[in-house]
Parts: structure tokens; sequence; C-alpha cells
């Protein structure tokens, strides 16, 4: 038998992990990842690599369930964040969904002012004080870096930033709802190699107090900024393991076939 | 060969630029052939007295318009208030909300809708819209009423508009990028949150474009309205009396009585007069809409 103590003391030791078993989506008939099983470490960076078509962003969806908009996706298998099975049918889909901050592979801003961009997810949360929502917008775009681009303008639309700026609001959008985790789908991909470091920069910083899971086409950036690696072929992981581990004696012949450019 | 196929390239493009301008002089042409047929009735009268007196006597030789004017508004706007939340709200399920079987069925009959030829809908609401104003509704408001009023003629449009308005409005709600509504859901809003403060809020400039048809559609819809809206000459005080809405007076007398020629004329008239509301109304939406694109550019 559990007694409370022991069950918050596992709460503890597993805290801001994410943990999938025997994990499996279809698309259709289309059997799209197979058979995941993985842990992903907590408060750093975990690059997923693979070819196009791999699987990695219809991983990275099933995170955040946002396979729940799309019928056509089955999913069987258990995803557990903070030790809790985020596809049970008693979890609150919305609740996960605030766990995790996305950031999409092109900049996404909302029609609204950067100011209700940043405020957008506080909002629809609930918070509705003006001066939490002051306070919570101009921290989180000081984190960015971008508050001082733009306090003299942060009533005005967020379509007319530049697309590197662009990002970075949204990376402080997803901040704002104060998630555990962040998910970024290729994040840098739109960007010019300025903008780029600059993001990258953010989630080496990030990784202090947020656990990071990205999706990276470019090797190079893998290379820069990830703790962990997970290569991924046809639905299926070949190798996960710690960076350095990975670049210099991966243990598959897939992955040396990969990373010499045979394929990509 | 080459010079030959040049020729041909250039032959084809005037050709087209010339078909091109030829539709636009339809329109020329339509209004300048009523603004002349138009004419002996202007000279004869005071323009301003034509479109502000409610004197309606032909064989006296009173010919003013107001009621007819303010019954083609009245009609409409009814029309557009009952249709506008309606097609709204369908558009935004048929959006967000319902799955593909769902939609599948609904398109099509939301175009079929919009294929059913006037005179059915004016039987229909003859038939029973006229007779439920008459005996539910417009009794628990006023002490009598025909059931041959505003409200019916602009229920009846509602109808009629409706379809239109769904199928563009659906159109307008597809084109916003579905990133866009991801990044909301994925912050954890729910489909409702992201209709309000995403979806409609960047379909403004759509909704709007999508009403200016849908009223421009209704300033000119003759026939069902004509059966339902009792077509007396006089102002409406209430959604529970007759109107004459312009369309209707000209479909009703034109061929009649064309021996009073000032009445030919002034017939004529309330043609030019449809025409000119249609034209200005479409003119000043869309530089509305301008503005409103170039303020809120989201």
């Amino acid at each position: 038998m559990e007694t409370n103590e022991t069950i918050t003391l596992k709460k503890l030791i597993n805290s801001q992990s994410i943990k999938i078993e025997n994990l499996d989506v279809y698309i259709d008939t289309q059997h799209i990842l197979k058979d995941i099983n993985l842990t992903i470490p907590e408060k750093s960076i975990t690059c997923i690599i693979g070819p196009s078509g791999c699987g990695k962003s219809t991983f990275l969806k099933t995170l955040n369930r946002m396979h729940d908009e799309t019928p056509e996706v089955k999913i069987s298998g258990k995803v557990f964040v903070d030790d809790e099975n985020i596809y049970d049918p008693h979890v609150n889909v919305i609740d996960t969904r605030k766990k995790m901050g996305l950031l999409a592979q092109r900049p996404c801003p909302l029609p609204m002012s950067i100011f209700d961009n940043v405020a957008y997810g506080p909002r629809i949360h609930g918070i509705k004080r003006r001066k939490a929502l002051n306070q919570t917008v101009i921290q989180y775009l000081q984190y960015v870096g971008l508050w001082d681009e733009v306090r003299e303008r942060v009533r005005t639309s967020a379509t007319r930033l530049s697309i590197g700026q662009q990002q970075r609001l949204c990376l402080a959008r997803g901040l704002a709802i104060e998630p555990e985790y962040i998910l970024g789908d290729e994040a840098t991909s739109a960007l010019d190699p300025l903008s780029t470091k600059k993001i990258e920069e953010l989630f080496i910083k990030l990784k202090e107090k947020y656990t990071i899971i990205l999706v990276t086409h470019t090797l190079r950036q893998a290379k820069r900024i990830a703790d962990y690696i997970i290569f991924m072929y046809l639905g299926q992981i070949i190798e996960a393991g710690p960076t350095e581990e990975f670049f210099n004696n991966p243990k598959k012949q897939l992955t040396r076939d990969y990373l010499s450019g045979s394929f990509s | 060969m080459r010079r030959l196929r040049a020729v041909k390239d250039k032959t084809a493009r005037y050709f087209m630029l010339g078909i091109a301008i030829f539709t636009i002089l339809f329109l020329l042409a339509i209004g300048l052939s009523l603004f002349f047929k138009a004419l002996p009735i202007m000279k004869e009268k005071n323009l301003w007295v034509l479109l502000t007196s409610s004197d309606w006597k032909p064989f006296k030789g009173d010919f003013g318009f107001l009621p007819f004017i303010l019954s083609t508004f009245y009609v409409s706007l009814i029309a557009i208030i009952i249709a506008l939340p309606f097609s709204i709200l369908t558009s935004i399920y048929l959006n967000s909300y319902a799955s593909k079987t769902v939609k599948r069925f609904f398109e099509p009959v939301i175009d079929l809708l919009s294929g059913i030829p006037p005179v059915i809908y004016g039987i229909w609401g003859t038939l029973t819209i006229v007779p439920l104003i008459a005996n539910k509704i417009a009794p628990v408001f006023v002490e009598f009423s025909s059931g041959y009023t505003v409200l019916a003629g602009g229920i009846v449009l509602a109808v009629m508009i409706i379809p239109l308005l769904i199928s563009i409005m659906v159109e307008v709600f597809r084109s916003i990028p579905k990133e866009m509504i991801d990044a909301s859901l994925s912050m954890g809003a729910t489909r409702w949150q992201t209709v309000k403060k995403v979806i409609l809020r960047k379909s403004i400039s759509g909704i709007i474009a999508a009403t200016v048809l849908a009223l421009s559609r209704a300033f000119g819809e003759t026939m069902a309205v004509l059966m339902v809206c009792g077509n007396i000459t006089q102002i409406p005080h209430s959604i529970f009396d007759a109107c004459y809405p312009l369309p209707a007076l000209i479909a009703n007398n034109y061929g009649e009585m064309l021996s009073l020629p000032s009445y030919e004329s002034a017939l004529m008239f309330s043609a030019f007069l449809l025409f000119i509301i249609v034209v200005l109304f479409n003119g000043i939406s869309r530089f509305t809409l301008n503005q409103i694109e170039k303020r809120y550019q989201f």
C-alpha cells in the first residue's frame, strides 16, 4: 500500500519529466509512430533529428495532444507528463497544453497587438487584472530580449515585426502561460542566421527552468545546443543518448549513415 | 513563326480586354438609360420633394418616394439583423466544430438553398410566415396585423440571404491559416475562446464584405418580398405594418397605367433610385472596408 508520503516523494523525483511507454500513432491506416519507449530528461535540451517524414513532428504533437484536433489520428500507449498519463480519459486537455509552450515552424502572431499576443495566454486562463497582465507582458518580452525593441509600439499590430522578432514574440507568448516544457517544431527553420542565434541562446538560457524538446532539421544546430539527441527513422527511434556520445560514437549503422550524409 | 505567335498573343490579350470593358459598359448603359428615362420626372418635380415626400397619388401627379425607400431599407435591415447571427454561428460551427461527415452533408444543402427560385420562397412565406405573424406573433404586440408586413418580408428575405452569407463566410473562415488556430489551441484555449478571440477577429473584414453583398442582394430582391409584405403605400411605423419596397413597386406597376407619361417616368425614377442605392452602397462599403483594413492591419 502506498502512503501519501511515498506518493509525494515519487512526484518530487519525477517532476518535470516525460516518460513514454509503447506509443503507437496511426493516421488513418498509416502507422506513423511505432512502439516508442522513451524518457526525456528534465531541465535540458533534447533534440529530435531524422529525415523528413520520419515522424518527428507527429511525435511532438502527441506531447501536447494537438492530435485531438484531427479525428483521423489514432493513438495508443501512454505518455506520462509529471507522472500523469495525459491520454488518460479523465485528464483535461487544457491542463496538458498549459504545461507545454509550443513554438511553431513559422512564427504565427495572433491577429492582435504585440501586448495582446503575450497577454493572450494569461487572459484565456482567467487573469484579468491590468496590473498583473502588464507585469507579465513586460517580464516575458524582456526575457526574450524584445522589450527594448518594441516598448514604443506594444499596442500596434504584431504582424509588422520582422520574422525574427515575431518568433521571439511567439516564444514570449508561449512562456506567458507559464509552462514547464517548451516544444519547438523546427522553430528556427524560417529565420535568418542572426535571429536563429538569438533563439538558440534563449533556449540555452531557458533550460535552467524548463525542459525543452526541439525538432530540428539541422544537425549542426543539434550539436550546438542539445544535451540529448533522439534519432528517428521511419517512425521508430533508432538511437538516443547524450549529444557527445551520439555524435562521436554512434552505435547503429543507420545513425552513422545519417550522420555521414548518406541520406537525409 | 515566332512573330505570328507574338501577334496571336497580343490579339488575344486585346480581344479579352475589349470583352472585359464591355461588361463595365453594361453597368454604364443600364445606369444611363434609366437616368434618361427618369429625366422627365426629375425635370418636372423638385428632386428633394420626390425623395422626401410621402404623397403618392399618380393620377394627381403626386410622386413621393419616401415610403418605398424606407420600406426597402426596413425590410433589408430586418433581414440582415435576423440573418447575420444565424449565418455567423452556422459557419463557425461548420468551420470549427463539425466533423467531416456533417460538413459533407451541409455544404451541398446550403448551395441548394441558394438555388431555390425566389417565387418559391415567396409562396412559402405567404403560406407559413404570414399566418404565423398574423395569428401568433403580432397579437402579442399589436391589436391587429394582416401578417403581410415588414417583418414577414424581413424573415423571408433573411431565409433567402442566409445561404449566401454562409457560403461566403465558410470561405472566409477557411482562409484563416491553420497555424494561427493551432497557436491559440496549443496555449490551452478552448475552441470557443479561439473562435471569439482569433477567428472572428481575423475575419471581421470578410464578414463585413459578406454582409454588404447580402444587403445589396436584399435591396434588389423583388418577387419573394412582394408576395409577403402587403404592398400598401405608407411609411411603416412598426414591423407589423405593411410596406411597399421599391422593387415591388416597379414589378407591380410596370406595364400598367403607362398611359400616364409622368407615371412611367416615375417608375423609371424608382428603378434609377434602386440602381443608385446599390451602387452607392457598394462604393461606400468598399471604402470603409479599405479604411478598416488599413487601420487594423492585423
